[in-house]
């Protein structure tokens, strides 16, 4: 039995909200094997995006562990946990989140510039992954100067170049069209197939939810799964 | 006066924003009644200008005087009331630092056009009984502690030597604008002081103060006095008090312009300020705005609540600043000493700070009122989200 | 600690046109206000501190603030005239120039406001004595004649003082035979005309002051005390650099207090302007803070970003400010020193030190005014910045 790239054990979180202590997560605990397309969902204010967000290292649950890869992220301060994420985790938000001020290459070699290369290897990988997403062609654009669809495959292109292990997505095609919201998630696809990415989304969109492997539900802060890498395997073969 | 209450309520929405606004405000009109208070302190020797006051100097410039004779010629003049020989003394006390207005006068006929100045019945007797008695004004008295009795050494700069004199009288002033950091005393014991000390420069008057009867015959006065000395050694020149001290501010017209200037820079660094606060909130709000103008409001109550809010701020730092100026001009009076001995915060000033601060206030809302008067509801509204 | 490229700074600047343009136009009209009143001091200095020569001596009467109200017996002059540390001139003559020093009050060009003009008197030797003088038009007054000749600042700003004019004073007519240039110094605002005369004209007894060169600077400390401890004698030996620099104390003293307090009031009101559009950018920006954070970039460099990108407001700001200040030095300006009680011609004069303490002064107000949002913005929590946006 291979290691799983994450472990999530005894996970609780709450919030206070004007003095109140508002619970969010109770005591999750589950696991993602890598190269596992894992879709989380449930109601608003089931708890799913709290729980991304712990996995991502971008906040602290209030109990439990949270092993990525044997590290337990639970235990990394904050600088050391803002360098694990540079390294381990892509990042793909509902609303891009692009700097409006950069160009698509710039946007995309942000992560690089937090580690020692220098500024033309930066450029060229920032090419090649633009490359990757398709948008070779719009290396100079600036985020509003590009369509949402391919706004998103930058913020893709961003969260792949450092070769993380884990890609998180909340809510990847929540703001785009049909047509966009199949590019995105056909790119999606082919990072977790053809290179391995382990890919962990929060997602609406059945269609979406379509492409995972597998889906788990969370209400009100307690999970249960439904569907696993079989289902998929079983799609693949009506295709 | 909904709209009134609107407003107020829109401007604490964001209180930061709107509270560092108003702080600029209140600094930006507060310095620039400092600086318009400056201003008027150095016209406050011509504003203190009787009408019935001449001034009589050497016709080259005040550095040269004039014979002490020439006293009983100008009084001859009809038009006259009375003449007072005027000598800058120009001393300071211990320390050249120290340095306040001393003038030797012929105290009878000065004290007499200069009803301004105040004094008790007992101390002037006792003053004009000791000849190396002086008058000092209560402002000079308070600032060195000199009391009645008081000996007070001067060390003369243009005058030689070392100089004693006794505090008989402290005058007040009748009006605030009255000078009283003066000293005064007599100038016949300048005159037979220096009669031993220096005999070549006595009987030597620096300026003759002038009184005269009808004050709209002042020019005439004067130059009938003029003529008297045309072409003898020492011509003169008359003219009247007002000319005179406006003369010394003329001489430093430069230094008062710039200050004026540099008044007026300050309230325009705040407008751009508040005009920047005003096309922020008016750009944050087009959806707002928008969805006013759907409910039916008008442009011109979108551009009014603009202008209400920044109008509304501006008054509000302004009259903090304006409460703020009085204290703060009599500090920085105190703190100048005799520099400006007269330093009054005037109503003029009160009034250009609130017109200043209504102007700004209306000037920043120009761009962002008209912005959102003309803002098409379908573009504010699709601005949300 | 890696930092977020200054591009991201310095471009949202531009993105938000008015709103910079506005904020770095309060910040150059503040360095405008600074850089002037220290160039104005600066002006004031060079005026008079060149006036001065370090190796010439001023005596006056002890206590005289200044050359017009001292008074030096013509007995005491032939005592400070024979003092051996003088130095000699080629012809054998001794440098030493016994001057007469009047004001005489005449009216300016344009205004017509009468303004005191200092007269200076001065002995055979007081050409030599200022090598910066030079004769720009026409020619020096004959010794022994009612001739003068007007300081370059003079010929400008007063009437009646072009070539072949004359100006009535000491009952005499005094004709202008030629215009001087003093390179900026304070004789630019100075008549010249010889001593002798003048004081039959204005019947003096008395010089008003002995100006001489020293054979070498050294022998001051010689001169000095033997003069000021003579019995016969009664007079205040300065250099004369020294005597000039007193000159401008009080007026440089003004304009600096008045100037600099000035500065610090208004620096305020532009700190301000900065403090609300720094706070107004982080919170449009939440979301971008959210999202650089995620990627991995320590709160220290959020800090960093947005301290850079108040700086670049104040740079921008002083770039606009000390190019007009230095538009000023076009400007001159003539006034009474309070002093000498004269008419004194001086400019606006940038120096390098000046540059660099306007730069220091505008980045001290960036700073100031964007450390409280850069703050904010960097303890901004990841997932409050990403909700927020």
């Amino acid at each position: 039995m291979t290691l799983p790239l994450i472990s999530v054990r005894g996970v609780s979180k709450s919030y206070r909200r004007g003095g109140q202590v508002v619970p969010v997560l109770h005591d999750i605990t589950f696991d993602v094997q890598r190269g596992d397309f894992l879709g989380l969902m449930g109601p608003s204010g089931s708890g799913k995006s709290t729980l991304l967000n712990l996995i991502a290292g971008i906040d602290k649950p209030d109990a439990g562990e949270l092993l990525i890869d044997g590290v337990d992220i639970t235990r990394l301060e904050e600088t050391a946990l803002a360098d694990w994420r540079a390294g381990s985790v892509g990042f793909v938000f509902q609303f891009y989140n692009l700097m409006p001020v950069l160009t698509a290459l710039e946007n995309v070699e942000l992560p690089l510039v937090l580690t020692s290369l220098s500024r033309q290897e930066r450029r060229v990988h920032a090419t090649a992954a633009l490359g990757l997403v398709g948008l070779a062609d719009r290396v100079a654009h600036y985020p509003s100067e590009l369509s949402g669809g391919q706004q998103q495959r930058v913020a893709i292109a961003r969260a792949i170049i450092t070769d993380p292990k884990l890609i998180v997505a909340d809510e990847p095609t929540g703001d785009l069209d049909r047509h966009s919201a199949e590019e995105v998630l056909t790119l999606l696809d082919r990072l977790n197939v053809e290179l391995g990415k382990t890919i962990v989304m929060v997602t609406h969109d059945r269609r979406a939810a379509d492409r995972a492997h597998a889906i788990m539900y969370l209400d009100k802060g307690e999970l249960s799964r439904a569907g696993d890498i079989h289902e998929r395997s079983v799609r693949e073969a009506r295709a | 006066m909904q709209s009134l209450k609107l407003i107020l309520r829109n401007a604490l929405r964001h209180k930061l924003r709107t509270g560092l606004t108003v702080l600029g405000l209140i600094v930006a009109i507060l310095a620039f009644g400092l600086l318009q208070t400056v201003v008027d302190a150095w016209y406050a020797g011509a504003n203190a200008a009787a009408p019935n006051r001449l001034v009589t100097r050497n016709a080259i410039s005040l550095v040269f005087p004039m014979p002490v004779h020439y006293r009983d010629q100008i009084r001859a003049v009809p038009g006259v009331r009375g003449v007072a020989p005027f000598n800058w003394f120009g001393g300071y006390y211990q320390d050249p630092k120290n340095f306040f207005a001393q003038f030797a006068v012929d105290p009878v006929p000065f004290l007499a056009m200069y009803p301004e100045y105040r004094i008790a019945e007992d101390e002037l007797r006792a003053f004009l009984r000791d000849r190396k008695g002086a008058v000092i004004g209560r402002k000079l008295a308070a600032t060195y502690g000199f009391k009645i009795g008081d000996t007070v050494p001067l060390q003369g700069t243009i005058y030689p030597g070392v100089w004693s004199f006794t505090v008989r009288a402290i005058y007040d002033g009748a009006e605030a604008k009255t000078d009283t950091s003066q000293m005064l005393f007599h100038w016949t014991y300048l005159n037979e002081t220096m009669k031993q000390r220096v005999p070549r420069r006595a009987d030597q008057v620096g300026v003759f103060m002038v009184q005269i009867d009808e004050p709209q015959r002042s020019a005439e006065i004067g130059q009938a006095i003029d003529q008297l000395f045309r072409n003898s050694l020492a011509e003169t020149r008359t003219e009247t008090e007002k000319a005179f001290q406006l003369g010394f501010v003329a001489m430093t017209e430069a230094i008062v312009v710039a200050i004026r200037v540099v008044s007026f820079v300050v309230i325009f660094i705040i407008l751009a300020v508040m005009a920047n606060t005003m096309a922020m909130t008016a750009r944050e709000r087009a959806p707002e705005y928008a969805t006013l103008k759907a409910l039916g409001f008008g442009p011109t109550y979108v551009a009014r609540l603009i202008f209400g809010e920044s109008v509304a701020i501006a008054l509000i730092g302004a009259v903090i600043g304006i409460v703020f100026t009085f204290p703060v001009a009599h500090w920085f009076g105190a703190k100048m000493g005799m520099l400006f001995p007269v330093f009054e915060v005037s109503a003029t000033t009160v009034g250009l700070q609130v017109a200043c601060a209504v102007g700004v206030g209306m000037v920043a809302a120009l761009l962002p009122g008209c912005r959102a008067a003309r803002v098409r509801i379908v573009d504010g509204l699709r601005a949300i989200g | 600690m890696k930092a977020i490229p200054f591009a991201y700074s310095v471009r949202n600047l531009w993105t938000r046109k008015l709103t910079t343009a506005l904020t770095a136009g309060g910040m150059a009209l503040v360095v405008f206000v600074f850089a002037a009143v220290l160039m104005l001091d600066a002006g004031l200095h060079q005026a008079l501190v060149a006036t001065g020569q370090y190796d010439n001596i001023v005596v006056t009467r002890r206590a005289a603030g200044n050359e017009v109200q001292s008074g030096v017996e013509r007995a005491q002059a032939a005592v400070v005239a024979s003092q051996p540390e003088i130095a000699v001139g080629p012809a054998g003559e001794a440098l030493v120039s016994k001057e007469t020093v009047v004001l005489i009050a005449q009216p300016k060009r344009g205004s017509g406001v009468p303004t005191n003009i200092t007269v200076r008197g001065l002995g055979p030797a007081g050409r030599a004595l200022r090598p910066q003088v030079r004769v720009a038009s026409g020619r020096m007054f004959r010794p022994g004649s009612t001739e003068i000749t007007v300081g370059r600042s003079i010929a400008q700003r007063f009437e009646g003082t072009e070539l072949g004019q004359s100006l009535r004073f000491g009952a005499r007519d005094w004709t202008v035979v030629g215009v001087f240039d003093a390179a900026g110094s304070g004789f630019d605002s100075e008549i010249w005309g010889d001593g002798e005369q003048m004081m039959q004209s204005f019947r003096r007894q008395a010089y008003s002051s002995v100006i001489a060169r020293l054979a070498a600077p050294e022998q001051f400390e010689l001169i000095k005390p033997r003069l000021e401890s003579d019995p016969r004698l009664t007079v205040d030996v300065k250099r004369e650099r020294v005597f000039y620099e007193e000159q401008s104390q009080m007026m440089s003293n003004f304009i600096r207090i008045l100037g600099l307090t000035l500065s610090v009031i208004f620096s305020i009101g532009a700190m301000i302007g900065a403090m609300i559009t720094m706070y107004a950018a982080v919170a449009n920006r939440t979301g971008e803070i959210g999202a650089l954070r995620a990627l991995g970039f320590r709160r220290g460099s959020i800090l960093l970003a947005f301290l850079a990108e108040a700086l670049a407001l104040a740079a921008l700001g002083w770039t606009v400010g000390l190019a007009l200040a230095a538009l000023m030095q076009l400007v001159h300006i003539s006034t009474l020193n309070w002093q000498s009680f004269a008419e004194l011609a001086f400019s606006f004069a940038l120096t390098p030190q000046i540059v660099l303490q306007s730069l220091g002064f505008a980045a001290a107000m960036g700073l100031a005014g964007g450390v409280l949002p850069a703050l904010r913005a960097a303890r901004l929590r990841i997932v409050d910045a990403l909700r927020a946006a």
